[in-house]
């Protein structure tokens, strides 16, 4: 990377700097104050990942505040990348957030528009979205690097947080994409994780253009990975996500086997794919998405061999 | 133009609950042009209502009456004398016309007839599509007459987000993706250089009531040097 001075304090960021292939997983927090459920999920995380995300209201589903859910995972000894939705907040609550976050210990954050509203269980919410993810990278750049709140006004003690966005390589229009990967760079992203990744042509062609551009030089990209627990899995994520391709040859591999043996099937493909990634110039780790499959996550480490993580 | 729409007519009849004469108020401005609001409108609403009141056996008495314009005084005037004789004003105009209505008759209550629901365009008749969303700082020049914070479903400034559902929005197939039909326009007009630089926080000028005076009226109306 250009810059070797330390954004973060965190050992996400040292992981990647050090050039190992980084290995992230997900949390999504409870639909309720239950601690110890948080504790549950977080249990088979440790030392199979870098860094845990810890989803805003996916979905725009009321959850635990995200931020309180890292701080638990935090506690179990996991560092949390705290995940930061458009949808709920304004620039005065989010650069406050920011500030608690960091005040007390979260160091990484990814910046997303997040899912409409209309898609959770609180439909006619008011949906703020008084800025964007890509003006939400820059606000937090801003604060981090020029120690200043978007308004102008000086910070005592910047939150030196490493930023993360989003990319999706296989919404439409798919040209305009790595326009928008530049974009997030220009604004002051750090790192990128990818929408879950199927369409493995596609994604090839993403990053060379990624490469081709320069952009992988200067962002750490992580690939997505969710492995596709049965068949309507794979037949809702191709149907109802938006903006997520499932090619229909990856449904027929999984048809293809018994009905038992479909999970690792699912798992298996999700372990070609990120072997394919660790050996694919400009992929600079895999952040893996097991929804509500997190004890499966050290099962899918040994077999990914990407274990035991590095020590930086 | 502003475009509104009838409200329940069990709304209605709610809010006119426990007045006797009530006096329905019509407005040939925006309203009429949409079709909800005008005289024709105000005959077709009393006729429904006194069906039903006519079935549930209750007695009102419900006139009907269309100004020119309920947002300007002048044509309100007209309602002065009138008035005296009503209990509650039914306004089939816009927000503001409804509140035009209640503030120059503020001792009578007056309920709105039709829900405002945007400034919009006709799409055919009776057809009216949402265009603007009156922010107060306009951007159309920067995405090529396509308006992000009406057209997008998440106002985004820098988009299209991760969701576009390939050419609609993600909240629904039957709304185009703004910034993927901004895209489209900008490249036909080899202007994509435009947003490909990243669009800076929005200074929201709608966030408390406003009021404009137009550059030749400022000497009327302010105390310029």
């Amino acid at each position: 990377m250009e810059n070797n001075d330390m954004k973060s304090a965190g050992n996400f960021e040292k992981i990647l700097r050090a050039g190992h292939f980084a290995f992230t997983g997900e949390l999504g927090p409870p639909r309720g104050a239950n601690i110890d459920i948080i504790k549950e999920k977080a249990a088979p995380l440790k030392g199979m990942v870098d860094v845990v995300n810890i989803t805003d209201n996916q979905r725009a589903m009321v959850r635990m505040s995200c931020w309180a859910a890292a701080l638990v995972v935090m506690n179990e000894g996991l560092e949390p990348n705290y995940q930061m939705v458009c949808r709920d907040r304004n620039r005065l609550a989010m650069q406050s957030d920011v500030l608690g976050a960091y005040a007390l210990g979260l160091k990484n954050i990814l910046c997303i528009s997040g899912d409409h509203q209309q898609f959770g269980d609180h439909p006619n919410a008011k949906g703020v979205f008084d800025i964007d993810s890509m003006q939400l990278i820059a606000m937090i750049k801003k604060m981090r690097d020029e120690g200043r709140f978007l308004g102008g006004a000086d910070i005592d003690t910047p939150p030196k947080m490493f930023i993360g966005a989003a990319a999706n390589p296989f919404a439409e229009p798919f040209e305009w994409r790595i326009h928008r990967l530049a974009k997030k760079v220009a604004a002051g992203a750090d790192f990128i994780q990818t929408q879950c990744v199927y369409n493995m042509k596609k994604m090839r062609e993403w990053i060379k253009q990624a490469n081709d551009m320069g952009l992988s030089e200067k962002v750490y990209i992580l690939a997505g990975v969710t492995p596709l627990k049965n068949i309507a899995m794979a037949k809702y994520m191709k149907a109802k996500v938006p903006g997520m391709e499932v090619p229909d040859e990856l449904i027929k591999r999984l048809q293809g086997v018994n009905r038992k043996q479909v999970a690792d099937e699912g798992i298996k493909i999700a372990c070609e794919q990120i072997e394919e990634f660790k050996e694919m110039k400009g992929v600079a780790g895999v952040h893996l998405m097991a929804i509500e499959w997190e004890h499966k996550v050290p099962e899918i480490a040994e077999r990914a061999n990407v274990l035991p993580r590095p020590k930086v | 133009m502003i475009k509104a729409k009838i409200k329940p007519v069990q709304e209605i009849l709610d809010a006119i609950n426990g007045y006797e004469k009530i006096l329905n108020v019509g407005c040939g401005g925006c309203v009429s042009v949409c079709l909800v609001g005008g005289q024709k409108e105000v005959n077709a609403l009393n006729a429904e209502l006194k069906v039903h009141l006519k079935k549930a056996g209750i007695q009102k008495q419900i006139d009907g009456y269309t100004v020119e314009r309920q947002c300007n005084e002048s044509f309100l005037k007209e309602l002065d004398n009138k008035i005296l004789e009503y209990d509650c004003i039914v306004s089939m105009a816009c927000g503001a016309g409804v509140q035009h209505m209640a503030q120059r008759f503020s001792k009578i209550p007056v309920h709105p007839a039709v829900n405002t629901v945007s400034i919009g365009v006709d799409r055919d008749l009776g057809m009216y599509e949402e265009k603007c969303r009156a922010c107060g700082h306009c951007v159309l020049g920067y995405t090529g007459g396509i308006c992000p914070v009406t057209r997008c479903a998440k106002g985004l400034f820098n988009g299209p987000c991760g969701g576009t559902n390939e050419n609609n929005c993600e909240i629904s197939n039957e709304i185009p993706c703004a910034w993927l039909d901004i895209y489209k326009r900008l490249k036909e007009q080899n202007r994509l250089d435009d947003i490909l630089k990243v669009y800076p926080p929005m200074e929201w000028q709608n966030q408390s009531p406003r009021t404009i005076i137009q550059e030749p009226y400022e000497r009327r109306y302010l105390a310029l040097g």
